[in-house]
């Protein structure tokens, strides 16, 4: 079973709502697929016991046979290629390694080297297996660090969580694509409420089952749980403001191994959504 | 020899455009003949690496002068591997940023900016 965690605004709680289902779960797989700030990590504590690179293919010119017709400028639909002083030159950054200049080019000029856009660092804590997308800094697209996550949980049988990015753009529909279940963590706040309609969209456009965990509830009006009750949307759990948790969260504690009555909701919020997914 | 400017309307009066990479089109002047061209800017509706081809079409022009606001990163580098000198604009209109170039009031473009998403 694969579990997504996601949310439209940043810091609502995906990670502290992942980390600690994982914590709970037994055997169980955590992908990191925050790849712009990966931070799973910081609970689910372990050394790197392997660091695999993710690259994306490049076109490389081979100057001596390319002619300068330049249908590979004019083929290239994201800008990346530019002829300059009868010279063409890659923006690799800009580049989507479709592979397309490569095919069109009737000099055979163009062959495809591997860039690293960023790695992949597993760790072990006690029975979970986590598994960290890590982006270098100042690069555009990690989706392919996303898909080689979600590859490597193919035939996985154990519980699978998936931690994804903030928003709703592509790296969020690749990180839930092969989910069983998504559950959209929100916070009482207007802002908090408009990504979630957003988020909750995109898991209606995919056909995913899902609940919605209320974070940092403090009683007073929520605008999220007004969305909720709106629309039908099942609250899995409405966790409180509490002090102590966001202390255990700044101290990298994970709340299930801290207090007893957090344990107890994670344990029947996976409960929960165990019995949704195989009834 | 020809100097391109960003505008966003085929009037040699309109006010110079503020956005380069996305501007509509590329006003082409040439110094010696005192001839006006516009350019249409592909590139205007692209949904990345607009600066790119947008310089691209400048370079295609011939033009060794570019008189801009600002310019993005990726703009700049095709711009300067062309050996293209660019200039800082005024405000004004694309005819009235020509006469500053042409009277020697116009600085160089100090700064680039790292893109917009």
């Amino acid at each position: 079973m694969k579990i997504a965690v996601l949310s439209g605004k940043g810091g609502t709680g995906k990670t502290f709502v992942a980390s600690n289902i994982a914590a709970i779960a037994g055997k169980s797989v955590y992908l990191d697929c925050d790849i712009e700030e990966p931070n799973g990590h910081l609970f689910l504590k372990g050394p790197v016991i392997k660091e695999t690179d993710v690259n994306l293919p490049m076109p490389k010119i081979d100057h001596d046979l390319c002619d300068g017709c330049r249908k590979c400028v004019d083929f290239c639909a994201f800008n990346a290629l530019a002829m300059i002083s009868e010279k063409i030159t890659v923006f690799e950054k800009i580049c989507h390694s479709c592979g397309g200049c490569k095919i069109i080019c009737p000099q055979k000029a163009i062959t495809e080297v591997d860039r690293k856009i960023g790695k992949i660092e597993e760790r072990i804590y006690k029975e979970v297996e986590l598994r960290s997308g890590v982006m270098t800094p100042g690069e555009q697209s990690g989706t392919k660090i996303i898909d080689m996550l979600i590859d490597s949980v193919k035939d996985e049988q154990n519980t699978v969580i998936i931690d994804c990015p903030p928003g709703s753009a592509c790296t969020v529909m690749d990180s839930i694509e092969d989910a069983d279940y998504c559950i959209l963590v929100a916070e009482p706040t207007t802002f908090g409420a408009h990504n979630l309609k957003m988020v909750h969209k995109l898991v209606q456009i995919f056909d995913k089952p899902h609940g919605i965990i209320l974070n940092k509830s403090d009683g007073s009006h929520n605008p999220s749980k007004q969305y909720c009750l709106d629309n039908s949307i099942p609250i899995l759990l409405e966790i409180p403001w509490r002090r102590d948790i966001s202390d255990f969260i700044a101290d990298g504690k994970l709340a299930v191994e801290m207090d007893p009555e957090l344990n107890k909701m994670f344990k029947s919020l996976l409960d929960h959504v165990k019995e949704e997914v195989q009834p | 020899m020809k100097i391109g400017l960003p505008a966003n309307s085929t009037d040699v009066n309109s006010p110079i455009s503020d956005n380069f990479g996305r501007a509509l089109y590329y006003m082409i002047y040439d110094v010696e003949s005192e001839e006006t061209r516009f350019e249409k800017n592909t590139a205007a509706m692209s949904q990345g690496g607009a600066g790119i081809k947008a310089a691209q079409l400048v370079v295609d022009s011939e033009a060794k002068i570019v008189i801009t606001p600002q310019l993005g990163e990726n703009a700049f580098n095709v711009l300067n591997s062309a050996k293209i000198e660019i200039y800082k604009s005024e405000k004004g209109s694309l005819m009235d940023n020509v006469r500053l170039y042409k009277d020697g009031q116009l600085q160089l473009l100090a700064n680039i900016h790292k893109g917009r998403h």
